[in-house]
């Protein structure tokens, strides 16, 4: 038994010592349900509508997305499809990395694998997270990434925010502001939980982009531990039948 | 050979020694009868070097080794080519298991000495696999091509760059460019599919020299100058039994168990919290972007917690590249540093007891500093650890001759 729980120590110990993103602000939890198809649909209309002009999605094909997400092929091409690409083609933009560098100073990066390399959470409370900055060349920072070189492309939808500082003093009574928080100031065309169900749409279809074949793994998985449940037995009763004649 | 066989399997034995192979390798070979949980890493291990080589193979028939494609090609396996994805996480889920049960083969051999004689040149050949299967790891990890690929090679092949009057020629040779590249992603490809299969002979080795000298145990009891005589053979080992098919139906019972291990990472968990797969590896490589945190993998961690450890001395990271090498050449002189006259951990005294597991934790502690970023706590620690680490090693030829051992029983113990 105590060499069984020295093997235990032995392989969970890794897992002690996660690797964390290390955003300093504690994020919000984006809810994520990859069998919400509704939300997934939304989520992708919103994406080609706001976010792809600039984000390529270059991973993924047209018509993986529609069939994952129960889009037909008709909407496919009426409403989700602006750039005049055939359905098999892959998410691409016709933005030019160097416009990337010349316009925000960084090359716009691909967001298909961004919640895997951020994560679900971040996407989300980076999508809520702008607020006034004079400071910035677009007038906007970010909560969860600092001097971003965004601009806040769905500003008129959420409003204003203004960031909440509080106030100490060093050890010299010099002030120091915190970052405290963010507060909406005015509100934009839609209304505050319009706009949060508006970024965890678009979180949950960045989800799915990620790794679309998630779900079906999932699923896939449990049959296979059944199977291996069941030839457990059949191992365990031929092992027994042969070892009865050895001690 | 006493049996003669005749029909087709005669006409093949007269010209390739097929029953005689079966018979000297499975079912007349005589492993001792008390083999318990720790016996089973070591056919583990093989059976995962299969799968890492059959995925790998399927995977290789649509990735591309190019700096301009390698990340796509990736993707395109993952989301494109049918059952890419189960592939792809089979192998990456393989490499860390494949690191797990090896660790454990070896916590193994130090437990019950099989390292001692007559089997120290096992030992060896075991150390030189773990040294290939390293080789190979390091080559396969920069193949996705993305940020911690690279700059996870940049940092190891740097090292090479800290060898004395030499180094930054022997860094540029080992590139082929003056920065990891694509020149050097095409030729990490290559020797990655090369040495798994010179992985694959020195198994094959490492079973001839077992077989040579027959399987330790967990009493470290030489079965073969016990008792002779058994119920299948008169000459053959009292407390032996044939490995077919005793212990082939016991390791389909380990098989079992292990894929389901297996198969719940790769369903369920295949990037298993960002440690199999490290989130910064989503983001493709950029040469001119340096992340904030550079880690290994996982089971390279303690080597590079070793080398941070070390400051560097006259301007030069060199000695703590020498002290992450001595940490493994180390392992090659274990079977002389034990003068302990018993193999088994069970009949040592406290003094081994105690340094092996305080060398257990070591090991644990320092793969854990090395996936943290440097602080003065985490050197610190990583310091003290790396000396414990290589304490257990120099003062073995101490601490075993002054323990107090007891006596070894004549026959194997259930």
């Amino acid at each position: 038994m105590r060499k069984l729980i020295i093997a235990s120590i032995l392989l969970l110990a890794p897992a002690f010592a996660s690797a964390s993103g290390g955003a300093a602000v504690p994020l919000e939890d984006a809810g994520i349900d990859l069998d919400d198809k509704a939300s997934l649909q939304r989520g992708a209309k919103y994406y080609v509508n706001y976010c792809m002009g600039c984000h390529s999605l270059k991973y993924m094909r047209y018509n993986r997305m529609a069939e994952d997400l129960g889009i037909d092929d008709v909407d496919l091409r009426q409403s989700l499809i602006f750039t005049g690409a055939k359905p098999g083609e892959l998410m691409a933009n016709a933005l030019r990395p160097e416009d990337g560098e010349k316009w925000f100073g960084t090359a716009v990066p691909d967001l298909t694998l961004v919640t895997r390399w951020r994560s679900p959470d971040w996407v989300y409370s980076y999508l809520k997270g702008f607020y006034l900055d004079d400071s910035r060349p677009y007038g906007v920072n970010n909560l969860v990434f600092p001097d971003v070189g965004m601009p806040h492309v769905l500003g008129p939808l959420q409003g204003v925010q203004e960031a909440v500082y509080t106030e100490s003093h060093g050890e010299e009574g010099e002030a120091k502001k915190h970052l405290e928080g963010i507060e909406l100031v005015e509100t934009g065309s839609m209304s505050p939980d319009k706009y949060d169900g508006m970024a965890r749409d678009l979180t949950n279809f960045l989800t799915y982009a990620g790794e679309p074949i998630k779900r079906e793994r999932e699923k896939l998985g449990i049959y296979v531990l059944l199977f291996l449940g069941l030839f457990f037995i059949v191992a365990y009763a031929l092992k027994k039948e042969y070892w009865k004649d050895v001690h | 050979m006493s049996t003669e066989t005749s029909g087709f399997l005669g006409w093949i034995d007269e010209r390739f020694p097929l029953t005689k192979v079966w018979k000297e390798h499975l079912a007349e070979y005589y492993a001792p009868k008390n083999f318990n949980f720790w016996y089973y890493f070591g056919s583990l291990a093989m059976l995962v070097l299969v799968l890492q080589i059959v995925t790998g193979l399927w995977l290789a028939m649509n990735y591309k080794p190019s700096a301009a494609d390698a990340f796509a090609s990736v993707e395109y396996i993952m989301r494109d080519v049918d059952w890419g994805w189960l592939l792809r996480y089979m192998h990456s889920t393989g490499s860390s298991f494949f690191f797990i049960l090896v660790y454990l083969h070896m916590f193994r051999a130090l437990m019950y000495g099989s390292y001692r004689k007559p089997r120290e040149l096992l030992w060896i050949i075991g150390v030189i696999i773990y040294v290939a299967m390293m080789a190979t790891a390091f080559f396969g990890y920069l193949l996705p091509w993305g940020q911690m690929s690279y700059w996870g090679a940049q940092v190891i092949v740097n090292l090479f760059a800290a060898v004395p009057g030499i180094g930054e020629e022997l860094a540029v040779w080992v590139r082929g460019d003056y920065v990891i590249s694509d020149v050097t992603l095409n030729r990490f490809f290559a020797f990655h599919f090369l040495v798994p299969f010179i992985l694959a002979a020195l198994v094959f080795v490492h079973i001839v020299a077992l077989h040579k000298v027959g399987s330790n145990n967990p009493d470290g009891i030489e079965i073969k100058k016990g008792p002779k005589g058994n119920r299948w053979d008169p000459n053959a080992p009292a407390d032996g039994i044939p490995f077919h098919p005793y212990y082939s139906v016991k390791d389909i019972v380990g098989v079992v168990v292990f894929l389901a291990i297996f198969s719940a990472v790769v369903f369920f968990a295949p990037d298993l919290g960002g440690l199999f797969l490290e989130p910064p590896n989503f983001i493709p490589a950029n040469p001119l972007k340096t992340p904030e945190h550079i880690a290994p993998v996982w089971y390279f961690t303690p080597f590079y917690a070793m080398l941070r450890a070390v400051p560097p001395m006259f301007g030069s990271q060199f000695p703590g590249v020498v002290v992450m090498f001595a940490a493994i050449l180390i392992m090659f002189f274990l079977p002389w540093l034990d003068r302990s006259p018993v193999k088994s951990m069970r009949y040592k005294g406290p003094l081994f007891k105690i340094a092996l597991a305080i060398f257990a934790v070591t090991f644990v502690v320092l793969a854990w500093l090395g996936l943290e970023a440097a602080t003065p706590t985490t050197t610190l620690l990583a310091q003290i650890f790396t000396t414990l680490y290589f304490l257990f090693f120099l003062l073995m030829p101490i601490y075993t001759k002054m323990d107090k051992t007891k006596p070894v029983p004549e026959r194997v113990t259930k």
